[in-house]
């Protein structure tokens, strides 16, 4: 424990959930801060320069996905949501104003905290060195851009490493189809998710042991794609 | 004896009666012998009485008549002033209805309940007769106080003409006075009121002069007074056996008679009518005046035939039933509708034909003397000695018959002359005069009466000119051929008539099939008719068809105030409708308008359209033609064509509610096994996390590890079933609601199997996951989300209800335009019975099984897979298990 535990604010109305985090996430060998509202949230958030937001959505001042484009407005810090709206175009609206993934309440402890890591992880990387990616036997090196397989090395076009990269630099964390289109295809090709589909499926047949039960690049019905480099195991 | 119990359908009539009253004003009625027995005085003093007992006693309308005491009386009464109407130039002040409905006293006092309000006057009055204004005042929870003398009853009113010599002309129907509630008798001995009119203490006003005197002498006087209390004491009679009082039962129990009062067009109908009724209330009887339409009567003018509509109409006011017969002569029709009807007595006039005529052309009266079996005939004597010679002005031929109909006749004739002069060398003349039989015969046929009659006419002529010698002369050498000539004329003249007959009668039956057939042919299209304006208008259409009228049907909105129907008017739509006659008629019940009681000076006529629980609406017609209306088979079809309207209006009515009961009865019922799955589902999870959250909670700190850790996993894994069984119920109300708009995109299956593999990672642990999905599949066109629900609801059933470690096998085929899915396992199998009952809410493989949480899962299934447009099967799978099918929509081709 030689390094400073890592803050992690928690937005919530409900005091109940706020309770159950703490313990969850002290735990985890993090500190908690907590803020019952939007408002208080922001003071907070301004003064303690937290680590991590966990942000519920229906707080009793202000919307969360309000709060969150605000947020985002001066500051980097990694964003999870945390709600109970199942919509999936509800959870895209949170995506798209910044936050970087979501929880659904009701939620387990071990998919919490791996949002929770794969979110500091990011933050700390700062997204400058792109990691070396290893799913399963296959190795990716964005950088140097040379995937290797079990059989060998494994030709990925540009624009697949584009995605890749995009992918990876969320580290776990959703990315929306919309944002990728955006990253990769450029802002006027966000309604060409027929060209994402195809080149995930391209992904898919080159990096996954079984393209047909992916592994690692696992689709989010609605929302979008998540690569998780630690296969299964990690939720 | 089983008898003597009460008829359970009179107790029913008697309670239901019971009831109405209790709802209705009660109606009292101070009834005297004659004008100066002191009925209004009793009635103000009753009045005083009540006021005094602090009842909220108000006078309607009172006529002071000039005498003091009741003047006097009246001023320490609360009065409504009395409406001002214009009336054929004079201005007479009348009772006001509307402002005595407004006041709604408890008790209102209205004097003379035989008053006839100023038809046509200005205002005009909503009725004809006080007495209905009274009727009304009741009907609207008002006790009502009012005074009558036993001269105004219209069953009495020619027994009464007859004792008196003076006809009143205002009469009320019998069954005002029957229906009221009390009757107060005001009697005064004859003597005493002669002694007041001599002292006078009663004021007669400025009737005083001749007629009133002959009026005013004992024996009338003695003879009114007799009829008020006989009539009193009738009542008090029926009211006795009403209560069954011992010694009144004998009587109710009889059998009962029925009358029929046969009418003819003639002076005597009237007297008849009234005699009819007295009868029938002396014999407690129902009874039914009967007219005959017969071929001659049908010959009698307009203005004669319309006379029978006052008559039936004065029956039908009296409380008789009313019926039109036709048939070839009155007695036989009557005879055959008597023994149909069970009648036990049949009141006729008395005979009109005497002497030698009676022996050739019976009288009605005669023939049924004659020809009764089963009832009793009762002649009534005509009175006084104007009838005979009215009853023969009623007789006169009408003259329809057009002049082209003689040409044919001369025609005719000219024609067997011709016939004859070629017959002429070779036949005798007896046979030739035969041809002109024939001719003649042929033009009764076919021309009619009056042509039939002059070809007759001209055939003797020229039968006789051309070919009786002498020849061409008028001359008849031979006696003999005068009596060749009677028999053609009367032969001709016979045929001719009888021809005539038939032909009437078959107008009068093919004018009533073809009423029938019209009321037919709307009854059948208003039952192929949906919604109420369509129905209204089909309506309208044959009502003014049949009617040569224009008619509307006015419909209540939510607040049961009448408005004019939406939608285009038809050519035959009538606008003039006075809405609030209509508003009268709808609130009320009761027909109004032209030909009725009600505002009968109206130019059109109100029908209530009367549902049998409430009304539905008003039909209201203007005739082009009056007489179409007001005829009285006319009216009673229009009635009928008003009755099948509210029929299949209200049968069109009822089937909506059925429908609207059956959806709420549906969904009640889906409430309940809503309640029942879910309580349960819920209740099973929470008792596990309750049992294992307080075991750990209270004794944690004695438990090993890993107990705390099993019961800790059971919360976990209890919760995450609660969490799926909410958001699947919240998913199907979504679904279900239509709420959920598809977010179409081309996807390829592939991607959909391994979403919902991902999604079901935890669950599937425990199952191998075949898949078997050619490469060239086609794309789906599909929700993601949604479809990829689908699959994970199929595979976490599969993994639900198969014992570990046995495989799940997931297939695809094209089937264009389809993409057949197919979730396989090799489990227990389907549960018996019908698989597609398994796609119902709440349906669950296994009854009393362990495993929570299926109720909704293949719903929402086939909820989402049809709004794709596809379909979803469950059926016995090939290595024994379960295999679920369904189909997606293939992506059009991208180009």
């Amino acid at each position: 424990m030689t390094q400073a535990m890592h803050q992690i604010l928690v937005i919530e109305d409900e005091p109940g959930i706020r309770a159950v985090l703490r313990v969850l996430l002290e735990a985890g060998s993090y500190r908690v801060i907590e803020a019952g509202s939007a408002g208080r949230g922001e003071i907070e958030a301004r003064t303690h320069k937290p680590d991590l937001l966990l942000v519920d959505l229906g707080l009793p001042d202000e919307d969360g996905v309000a709060l969150i484009r605000r947020v985002r407005a001066w500051s980097p810090v990694p964003i999870v949501v945390l709600s109970a709206r199942t919509m999936e175009s509800q959870k895209v609206a949170a995506l798209d104003a910044g936050a970087d993934d979501y929880v659904t309440k009701p939620f387990s402890a071990p998919e919490l905290l791996a949002r929770v890591r794969a979110g500091l992880r990011r933050a700390s990387r700062g997204g400058d060195a792109l990691p070396a990616l290893s799913l399963g036997w296959t190795k990716v090196d964005l950088s140097r851009r040379v995937a290797t397989g079990p059989a060998g090395t494994i030709h990925l076009t540009p624009l697949e490493y584009r995605v890749m990269e995009c992918l990876a630099r969320q580290d776990g964390m959703i990315i929306t189809t919309r944002q990728l289109l955006r990253e990769v295809w450029g802002p006027d090709h966000v309604g060409d998710s027929g060209a994402l589909r195809v080149c995930i499926k391209g992904l898919r047949d080159k990096l996954e042991p079984d393209p047909r039960r992916p592994q690692f690049l696992v689709t989010e019905a609605g929302i979008g794609y998540r690569l998780r480099p630690g296969g299964p195991d990690e939720a | 004896m089983a008898d003597d119990r009460p008829d359970p359908d009179q107790l029913l009539a008697q309670v239901q009666a019971e009831e109405a009253r209790a709802r209705r004003g009660r109606l009292r009625v101070f009834f005297g012998a004659f004008a100066g027995v002191g009925k209004t005085y009793a009635m103000l003093e009753a009045a005083l009485a009540a006021r005094a007992s602090g009842t909220d006693v108000v006078v309607g309308y009172v006529e002071p008549h000039g005498r003091r005491e009741t003047e006097r009386m009246l001023e320490t009464l609360e009065s409504l002033p009395p409406q001002a109407v214009r009336y054929r130039g004079m201005v007479r002040q009348e009772f006001d209805l509307d402002a005595a409905l407004q006041r709604r006293p408890e008790i209102l006092l209205v004097d003379e309940l035989a008053h006839s309000n100023p038809v046509g006057g200005e205002p005009p009055p909503r009725h004809a007769k006080r007495w209905q204004d009274i009727a009304e005042l009741c009907d609207a929870g008002i006790n009502v106080w009012t005074t009558l003398n036993v001269q105004h009853l219209e069953s009495l009113n020619d027994l009464i003409a007859q004792i008196t010599g003076i006809r009143q002309r205002e009469t009320i129907p019998d069954h005002v006075l029957d229906e009221a509630d009390e009757i107060e008798l005001i009697d005064l001995p004859p003597d005493d009121l002669l002694q007041r009119l001599q002292q006078g203490k009663v004021y007669l006003s400025e009737q005083v002069g001749t007629a009133v005197e002959r009026f005013f002498r004992k024996p009338n006087l003695m003879a009114l007074r007799e009829l008020a209390l006989r009539r009193t004491a009738d009542r008090v009679d029926a009211a006795a056996r009403a209560q069954g009082l011992p010694g009144s039962q004998s009587r109710a129990y009889l059998a009962r008679d029925r009358l029929l009062v046969a009418i003819g067009p003639d002076a005597q109908a009237e007297q008849l009518v009234r005699t009819g009724k007295r009868i029938a209330d002396a014999l407690d009887a129902e009874w039914t005046a009967v007219y005959v339409e017969t071929p001659a009567l049908q010959r009698l003018s307009a203005a004669d035939r319309d006379r029978r509509i006052d008559i039936l109409r004065l029956a039908e006011s009296l409380g008789a039933d009313t019926v039109t017969l036709d048939g070839p002569t009155a007695a036989t029709a009557l005879m055959e509708y008597a023994r149909t009807r069970g009648a036990t007595r049949v009141l006729v006039g008395e005979p009109k034909r005497r002497g030698w005529q009676a022996l050739f052309w019976p009288s009605t009266a005669t023939e049924l003397v004659k020809r009764a079996q089963g009832f009793d005939v009762m002649v009534v004597a005509r009175q006084g000695g104007d009838g005979a010679g009215l009853a023969k002005s009623h007789l006169e031929l009408s003259h329809e018959v057009p002049w082209t109909r003689y040409g044919w006749a001369a025609a005719i004739t000219a024609g067997c002359t011709g016939i004859a002069f070629l017959m002429d060398p070779t036949f005798s003349e007896t046979n030739v005069a035969m041809i002109y039989v024939l001719g003649a015969a042929i033009a009764g046929m076919r021309l009619g009466r009056g042509p039939g009659t002059f070809t007759a006419i001209t055939s003797v002529a020229a039968f006789d000119f051309i070919f009786v010698p002498p020849r061409f002369s008028f001359q008849v050498s031979d006696a003999q051929y005068l009596i060749t000539f009677l028999v053609m004329l009367a032969v001709t003249l016979t045929i001719g008539n009888l021809m005539a007959n038939v032909r009437q009668q078959n107008r009068v039956a093919g004018a009533r099939e073809r009423r029938t057939a019209l009321l037919y042919a709307m009854s059948r299209e208003l039952a192929g008719t949906r919604g109420r304006d369509n129905m209204a208008r089909v309506a309208v259409r044959h009502i003014a068809e049949v009617f040569d009228s224009s008619a509307v049907v006015l419909t209540p909105d939510s607040h049961g105030r009448l408005k004019y129907p939406g939608g285009s008017p038809l050519e035959s739509s009538f606008h003039g409708a006075d809405l609030s006659v209509a508003q009268w008629v709808f609130d009320h019940g009761q027909r109004a308008g032209l030909g009725t009681d009600t505002l009968p000076a109206a130019p059109a006529v109100y029908l209530p359209l009367a549902g049998t629980q409430r009304s539905l609406g008003v039909l209201c017609v203007l005739p082009t033609n009056r007489r179409r209306i007001l005829l009285p088979e006319q009216r009673h079809l229009l009635e009928t064509f008003a009755g099948q309207i509210a029929l299949a209006w209200e049968r069109a009515a009822l089937g909506d509610e059925a429908a609207a009961a059956r959806i709420a009865a549906e969904s009640e019922s889906l409430r309940n096994t809503l309640l029942a799955s879910i309580s349960h589902d819920l209740r099973t999870p929470l008792a596990v996390i309750t049992g294992a959250a307080s075991t750990l909670a209270h004794h944690g700190s004695a438990l090993d590890p890993g107990t705390q850790l099993s019961l800790a996993r059971s919360i976990e894994e209890q919760a995450h079933e609660m969490s799926n069984l909410i958001s699947n119920v919240l998913d199907l109300m979504r679904l279900e609601s239509g709420r959920i708009e598809l977010r179409r995109d081309t996807h390829s299956v592939e991607d959909l199997v391994g979403t919902a593999l991902h999604r079901l990672e935890p669950r599937l642990q425990s199952h191998p996951v075949a898949i078997d999905l050619p490469e060239d599949l086609p794309s789906v066109s599909v929700d993601p989300v949604l479809v990829s629900q689908v699959l994970a609801n199929l595979l976490d059933n599969a993994a639900k209800y198969t014992p570990a470690g046995t495989p799940i096998r997931i297939a695809a085929v094209a089937d264009a335009p389809m993409v057949r899915v197919v979730v396989e396992d090799e489990g227990p199998g389907l549960p018996p019975g019908d698989p597609r009952l398994l796609f119902e809410k709440f349906q669950r493989g296994r009854e009393e099984s362990a495993v929570v949480g299926a109720g909704l899962g293949l719903a929402i299934c086939r909820a989402i897979v049809s709004a794709h447009g596809g379909e979803i099967t469950a059926g016995p799978g090939s290595r024994g298990g379960a295999r679920f099918e369904f189909t997606l929509p293939v992506a059009e081709a991208v180009p």
